[in-house]
């Protein structure tokens, strides 16, 4: 169960992700869909329930889980005063994971926007801003992806390469949680819906 | 845990060398407010050295109140906050590296400054060190206790108002060690006992600031 201020945004929520396993989340604008992912990943409580990760609650084992998460939410979080590249390298630094100048290159080049590695961020657009954060998924090996609405902002070419990626990891027996308005083709072993708009 | 730590900290770093214009802000505070005492007052030497040590403390202290709001506003909005938050690191040392950071580029150019600006309020040669002294070993716990305050005011409306009524009654024992320890050399007293409060208060704020600001940055986050 989840409350925001004094509104309840849902309850009785139950589901499992098993390894190859994808999760839609739909539902309508404020029906808690980004709550969902922030209770997920551990930025939030829920008011009642627990969360899991391999049979142990989640904030009993919070270092392992979040070793094995990751999150990009409706903020990018990058830094308006670095260029791309330094960005991917502090976040990934962050993260625990290597980063090393070329594969950064590599990833941004696979999503398109190569051309931009050493330009200020501030100076991109809002797609290009998107598809920076993204490229992070090139990046890392983590097991469980959660992803707050990637498809929106991108044109259909990214959104083509974008969605193969994430067939990629799911294919490697990855998980994936998303949100998202659009209608994309994810092959996943089992894909499952969880509406949020009762 | 230590290249994450370190990440955060030349990431600050960097941050505040693209945008100097930040940095100037808070030296130039210090340096006009310390200035126009002296041209309020008049230029009586034993009037100004006598307020001096006061003046310099209460300047240094505002200056660094003006920085504190912008300590983890910009990770807020642009979402890397969250993103420190998840990192499978323990967030009190991450928080350390931001405020080691802050202390670098807003505490220490204003130390660094304080002999020149003390000059104008004619302090004697002695004082200037001891003044230089207090401040090295007192800013530092201004900047931990300020990102406490920083991480509870995170997403408020009007926040540096809030901020100084939370942190400013937090600084005061600072405020009154650090005067304390100049006002004691000038008058040919022994500045230590002050020296060591402030060091003793500096590493008290290291040991609790960090624990209490990440948790404060996990409330405001939610």
């Amino acid at each position: 169960m989840c409350i925001r201020g004094d509104r309840l945004l849902f309850r009785h929520i139950r589901f499992t992700l098993k390894p190859g396993g994808l999760l839609y989340v739909l539902g309508d604008n404020g029906s808690g869909k980004s709550s969902l992912l922030r209770l997920l990943c551990g930025l939030m409580q829920p008011e009642s329930g627990s969360i899991c990760w391999q049979g142990e609650q989640v904030k009993h084992v919070l270092e392992v889980f979040q070793a094995n998460l990751l999150y990009i939410g409706h903020l990018n979080g990058l830094k308006e005063d670095l260029s791309p590249i330094e960005n991917l390298q502090a976040s990934m630094r962050l993260a625990g994971d290597h980063a090393d100048k070329p594969d950064v290159l590599d990833a941004l080049e696979a999503i398109g926007v190569g051309r931009c590695a050493n330009l200020p961020v501030r100076v991109l657009s809002q797609g290009q801003k998107r598809r920076v954060a993204l490229a992070r998924l090139w990046l890392t090996e983590r097991k469980l992806w959660i992803l707050d609405e990637p498809f929106a902002t991108l044109d259909s070419t990214s959104i083509d390469v974008l969605v193969a990626r994430i067939n990629h990891h799911l294919n490697n027996d990855g998980m994936a949680i998303i949100t998202t308005h659009q209608d994309v083709a994810i092959s996943a072993q089992s894909t499952q819906v969880l509406r949020l708009d009762i | 845990m230590n290249r994450a730590w370190v990440t955060i900290f030349k990431r600050d770093i960097l941050l505040a060398l693209r945008r100097r214009s930040d940095v100037a802000t808070t030296l130039f505070f210090f340096l006009i407010v310390a200035s126009l005492f002296p041209l309020g007052i008049g230029p009586e030497p034993a009037v100004l050295s006598s307020i001096a040590p006061g003046v310099l403390w209460v300047a240094a202290l505002l200056a660094g109140m003006l920085s504190l709001t912008r300590m983890f506003a910009s990770d807020f909005s642009d979402g890397s906050l969250e993103q420190m938050l998840i990192a499978p690191q323990p967030l009190p040392m991450l928080v350390i590296a931001k405020v080691l950071a802050h202390w670098i580029v807003c505490g220490l150019p204003v130390v660094l400054l304080a002999p020149m600006i003390g000059l104008q309020y004619a302090l004697p040669n002695d004082a200037l060190l001891v003044l230089v002294l207090s401040l090295l070993l007192g800013t530092p716990a201004l900047s931990l206790i300020g990102a406490i305050g920083a991480a509870l005011t995170l997403g408020v409306r009007g926040s540096g108002l809030l901020i100084a009524l939370l942190v400013l009654p937090l600084y005061i024992p600072v405020l009154i060690f650090g005067a304390g320890a100049v006002a004691a050399s000038q008058h040919g007293m022994s500045a230590e006992a002050h020296l060591s409060l402030l060091a003793a208060f500096s590493l008290l704020s290291l040991v609790l600031a960090p624990f209490a600001t990440a948790a404060a940055l996990r409330i405001s986050v939610e």
